[in-house]
């Protein structure tokens, strides 16, 4: 698989590390959140057939994370974006 | 219905194989079922017949959206074995491993049941401590386990790459008592038994929603219309996530591929089952003189039954680095089979919040071994509503209530395990 690398452009797959998915990025508050919401995002998972928004970390190249958008079918990445403007439009700091 | 023998095949071979009769039959499906398992794998084939045999359970249907034995249990690597170290594992394991050997006789098929013995290579002392442990907890569990040292495995592979210079092969431990099964005929014989005794085996007929009422399960919408059932069991690993969807439920796993190979078909050369202890590597000779060997899944969520490149690369670098002598085999075939990566590496069979509807699943890779324990336990957990002994930690709450089973230590990262 090639990761089209928002800065770096074209990149194998094999460059990169994967964590899951990208849903990750939302992790609750650790101070009003009670042990079953953090359960449910640490533990479970959509795990969808089809399309599936998920972290890759570019470890052998700018070690940025980016949300690759992948069907999980057909193996064919259909968006990849910096994880860090994926946070920022969910309204996070970085 | 014919019961196989010695006998009975000479009796066919003389007067020209005529006289073989399907081996199950194509019922249609009944309105309602008390007991209906969704798929048609060998977790879900043996579950029916342990169902029907064990525990006197009638009314009984398996359904299947392809064909029966068409998904992972025709395409794993044939190991079985119970060489695991945690209390959660390897009782259940170890019970599984004693099913084996008498599956043949109970289900009247040759499954070509073949005690030609595991052997983990240790390549460091650390790891030599390490297997020592778990020789001795699986010991303690009942199993066989053996230490070998460099000159007993030498005596069996003199042609193992002994002297490499990062990795040197210091000892093993073995399991005289693991080896390898023909995949399909576990499938072909479980289904087969669990027919005889009267289940209704329904191929071609996919669960496409699950009807639920007040939290209990009245049956299953599939592909061939509604069938009502008083229990539901899924044995569907690999697209657990997907049917357990239609009971609302996210499951604390992920589906990833995993890949199996095998080369041309060569001379006898390896007469048991041996994976390499510093990368990840694991190889049999199959009766047909084909190497069977894979490594490890692909990394990334995947339903696509076939891997890609890297990790055949790596696989064959893991083999080259163990035997040498393989370098100019050719590879003849390569697959991929979807598996459920759980959260600890390790399975789930349990209840569900809804009434009726049980679940089992989170194989990981280390499904095949497991069929038959995992059915009879299966069984167990639907007829009588509550766990095998052997399977009592197999449970949806380890991961609240911090009771995993990790046997690699990695954490809630399935792609790691």
């Amino acid at each position: 698989m090639i990761i089209n690398h928002p800065i770096l452009g074209p990149r194998d797959a094999q460059e990169f590390v994967y964590l899951g998915d990208a849903a990750l990025m939302g992790r609750p508050d650790g101070m009003t959140a009670g042990i079953e919401e953090f359960h449910d995002w640490l533990y479970n998972r959509d795990n969808p057939a089809g399309e599936h928004r998920e972290l890759w970390y570019h470890e052998q190249g700018d070690r940025s994370w980016l949300v690759v958008t992948r069907n999980t079918v057909t193996h064919e990445i259909l968006k990849v974006e910096l994880a860090r403007d994926v946070a920022r439009a969910m309204g996070r700091a970085k | 219905m014919m019961r196989y023998s010695a006998l009975g095949v000479i009796a066919q071979a003389l007067t020209g194989h005529r006289g073989w009769k399907p081996v199950w039959r194509d019922p249609v499906p009944q309105a309602s079922y008390d007991i209906i398992i969704v798929g048609g794998g060998g977790h879900g084939l043996a579950t029916a017949y342990y169902l029907a045999k064990e525990f006197g359970q009638a009314r009984i249907a398996v359904l299947e959206k392809g064909y029966l034995g068409g998904g992972n249990v025709g395409r794993n690597t044939t190991i079985i074995r119970s060489n695991y170290l945690l209390d959660g594992n390897e009782p259940f394991y170890e019970f599984s491993l004693k099913l084996w050997e008498g599956l043949e006789q109970d289900l009247n098929y040759n499954a070509m049941v073949s005690q030609r013995g595991i052997m983990n290579l240790i390549h460091t002392d650390a790891q030599r401590d390490a297997f020592t442990r778990r020789g001795n907890a699986m010991i303690l569990n009942g199993a066989d386990a053996e230490l070998l040292d460099k000159e007993q495995v030498r005596a069996m592979y003199p042609w193992l790459n002994f002297d490499n210079a990062r990795f040197p092969i210091k000892g093993a431990l073995a399991q005289r008592r693991g080896g390898t099964v023909r995949h399909d005929a576990v499938a072909w014989g479980y289904a087969r038994a669990a027919d005889l005794r009267g289940v209704d085996l329904i191929q071609n007929c996919e669960v496409t929603g699950m009807r639920i009422e007040n939290g209990r399960i009245l049956g299953v919408e599939t592909s061939r219309g509604f069938i009502g059932a008083r229990k539901v069991g899924v044995a569907v690993a690999g697209s657990s996530s997907r049917v357990m969807a239609h009971a609302g439920m996210r499951l604390p796993m992920e589906s990833h591929v995993l890949q199996a190979f095998v080369s041309e078909g060569l001379k006898p050369l390896i007469d048991g089952v041996m994976t390499f202890g510093a990368g990840h590597f694991y190889v049999s000779q199959s009766d047909k003189g084909g190497l069977v060997f894979g490594g490890d899944i692909d990394g990334y969520n995947s339903y696509a039954q076939r891997g890609n490149l890297p990790v055949i690369e790596d696989v064959a670098e893991g083999g080259m680095a163990l035997m040498p002598a393989i370098g100019r085999a050719r590879l003849l075939r390569t697959w991929g089979g979807i598996m459920d990566m759980s959260m600890d590496g390790s399975p789930i069979i349990d209840r569900t919040p809804v009434d009726g509807l049980y679940f089992n699943g989170g194989w990981c890779y280390g499904g095949f071994k497991a069929t038959p324990a995992s059915g009879w336990c299966f069984a167990h957990l639907l007829a009588k509503d509550e766990p095998h002994k052997t399977a009592t930690a197999y449970r949806f709450d380890r991961f609240l209530k911090g009771l995993m089973i990790d046997e690699k230590g990695q954490g809630a990262q399935p792609n790691l395990h």
